[in-house]
């Protein structure tokens, strides 16, 4: 069965409809992509799943659980957690208490210990910086930041809202690269992306969203092979 | 850099493991209560005969301010949520326990006069009141921060100043003190509803019980509770949530309930205090107290101080009770010396004396490296701390 199963989701924000019945899923130990142009309701799929959003109809079941009419912070305790869009982690903040606001709703200390150290593994530059104060990382850093925070949830599903946004090639680069080891270490991941170049080589399975709809499906490479997607969002002629 | 990360994380882990849980609460909480208690007490035995009763009673307003100030500081600094109501809490608070004390020691003793001496029945009746003025303004203080929930800034600041406006004009509206027993017993519901505290004219007659002890004490209580606050994952979260809701919501922090949380903690202390300070010599509770003007005194203390500096805080809670008293000649132009200093401050260090952090934050680099990751420091009750 499916991790998470979106099916038919509308979302309004007033009389403007973001969403317009868009349904995806999520397998267990998948990368999925949905990367779509600005405002085409790629973060507001994101923030509905959260729950931050209420859909106006639709449903959300994730890991066997209807979750769409629940508080944000029972679905980050289910497993499904979310780095959100622009990094938002906490700037007055050393980067050692943002890992540990990520393991906010956790009580198994160990356990905790073990899952900070993996995400230091896999961002040693933040562990450099584990007593600074996070607002004086530079943005690539507070990106891993905020992937590492993600992770310190232990999520089953980790929803990444644009980790390259704004960010220097070389470093687009090196995030996925993470991606694609936290991914290998087991956890499921839904990248949301306009970077769709970089997003379909590290995805499985990938959903090109369109002012709120879903356009197109497929296997990764699929849709990186085709003319549309190709002349939509890689910039090919 | 990298050398130099390299070399501080395992030092870090080598670290021993601190106390964790419920039991290393009580722990590592236990010996700064100690501490500041023997203060408390070796401050209430020494203090007033060797400096007097004028200066007594400016380190008991300085003791009184700094509860209020840091609990203040637990809804404006550490959570954000601008809070101009203070003053209510505290006035609901001292109603309450100056109710429980009048009328209790009426009932008891037939007096509303002291009973007995330091920790006499009298004084332990009177931190009883003092708790439950605390509980009461708890209470109040979920009412308040229900607005919290769908207010920010600006308008949840209007919101709690009426909330303070609207319990002046009702404690106005109260019935005079009963002060005898017989009177009391021949009452009827005229007489005791709305309940008897006197009116527009103030609380008189209640017993003054408020000591250097006391105040001490229930500081050390108010400073130990914030300064823990403030390096639990319940601290955290307040803080997340001042930082970016969102992004608190986003790592399953339940905001709402942070944010009513954080009223209620701040309105017990407020409640708390407010049990003191009707208990104070020379003072008389009155409606007033919970109005617009007093709760801004301790808004300038918090933002003097900086958002989040408990110890910042307790400085300026500090230099703002014995500034009034220095400059007593001026009195009429204190309000304009308030203005003139909340301009320059904002002008100068927006972020406040400390910002968001501790008096000893401020050392060389390698030592405050070593400070933010210590534990809880010793503040007891030294009110030049």
């Amino acid at each position: 069965m499916s991790l998470l199963v979106v099916d038919n989701l509308s979302v309004f924000y007033g009389a403007i409809e973001a969403l317009r019945g868009v349904s995806l899923h999520v397998e267990q130990g998948e990368v999925v992509t949905l990367i779509g142009a600005n405002g085409a309701g790629k973060s507001t799929t994101l923030r509905t799943i959260s729950g931050l959003l209420p859909p106006k109809t639709g449903t959300i079941r994730f890991d066997g659980q209807t979750i769409h009419n629940w508080q944000p912070h029972r679905i980050v305790k289910s497993g499904l957690v979310q780095a959100p869009e622009g990094r938002k982690i906490f700037a007055n903040l050393t980067v050692d208490e943002n890992l540990q606001l990520g393991a906010f709703l956790r009580t198994d200390r160990t356990a905790i210990r073990a899952d900070r150290d993996r995400a230091l593994e896999l961002f040693p530059r933040v562990r450099e910086r584990l007593n600074q104060q996070a607002g004086t990382l530079s943005g690539g850093e507070q990106q891993m930041l905020a992937i590492a925070r993600a992770l310190v949830a232990r999520p089953k599903l980790l929803m990444l809202d644009e980790p390259s946004l704004g960010l220097a090639p070389q470093l687009v680069r090196t995030i996925f690269q993470v991606i694609r080891e936290i991914n290998l270490a087991g956890t499921t991941i839904l990248l949301v992306e306009q970077n769709a170049n970089m997003a379909l080589q590290v995805a499985h399975r990938a959903y090109v969203i369109e002012v709120g709809r879903i356009r197109m499906e497929g296997p990764a490479a699929e849709l990186a092979a085709s003319d549309e997607v190709r002349k939509a969002y890689l910039g090919a002629h | 850099m990298t050398q130099q990360g390299l070399a501080t994380a395992p030092l870090e882990s080598a670290r021993p493991p601190r106390e964790r849980g419920l039991v290393g609460t009580v722990v590592n909480s236990a010996w700064p209560v100690a501490v500041g208690l023997t203060v408390a007490a070796m401050m209430h035995v020494m203090l007033p005969t060797t400096i007097g009763p004028f200066y007594t009673r400016i380190v008991i307003d300085s003791g009184i301010a700094i509860i209020l100030a840091v609990s203040l500081n637990i809804v404006n600094g550490m959570t954000g949520q601008f809070s101009l109501g203070h003053a209510a809490f505290l006035a609901l608070g001292g109603y309450t326990a100056g109710m429980i004390t009048f009328y209790g020691s009426l009932l008891l003793w037939n007096s509303p006069a002291k009973q007995g001496g330091f920790l006499g029945s009298g004084e332990w009746l009177f931190a009883f009141a003092c708790l439950m003025g605390g509980i009461v303004a708890t209470l109040a203080g979920y009412v308040v921060g229900l607005p919290s929930l769908r207010l920010r800034g600006d308008y949840l600041a209007i919101v709690t100043l009426g909330f303070g406006e609207i319990l002046r004009v009702i404690l106005q509206q109260t019935r005079p003190v009963i002060d005898s027993v017989e009177k009391l017993k021949n009452a009827g519901a005229a007489q005791l509803w709305p309940p008897p505290v006197g009116g527009a004219v103030g609380f008189n007659g209640l017993p003054k019980y408020t000591n250097l002890f006391w105040v001490y004490a229930f500081a050390t209580f108010m400073l130990v509770v914030a300064f823990r606050l403030k390096r639990s994952s319940l601290g955290r979260a307040m803080i997340s949530v001042r930082e970016d809701e969102f992004a608190a919501q986003a790592m399953g922090v339940n905001v709402a309930r942070i944010k009513v949380l954080a009223f209620m903690i701040a309105a017990f202390f407020a409640g708390l205090a407010g049990g003191l300070y009707a208990h104070e010599s020379g003072l008389i509770m009155s409606p007033r107290d919970a109005g617009f003007q007093r709760s801004l005194d301790y808004v300038l203390m918090t933002v003097l101080g900086g958002r989040g500096s408990i110890s910042g805080v307790m400085l300026a809670a500090i230099i703002l009770t014995v500034m009034p008293e220095a400059l007593r000649d001026f009195d009429q132009y204190r309000l304009i010396v308030y203005a003139l200093l909340l301009i320059g401050m904002m002008l100068l260090r927006p972020q406040g004396l400390f910002g968001i952090h501790e008096v000893w934050d401020w050392r060389p680099r390698w030592r405050s490296r070593a400070a933010t990751t210590r534990s809880m420091p010793a503040k007891g009750g030294r009110p030049n701390a």
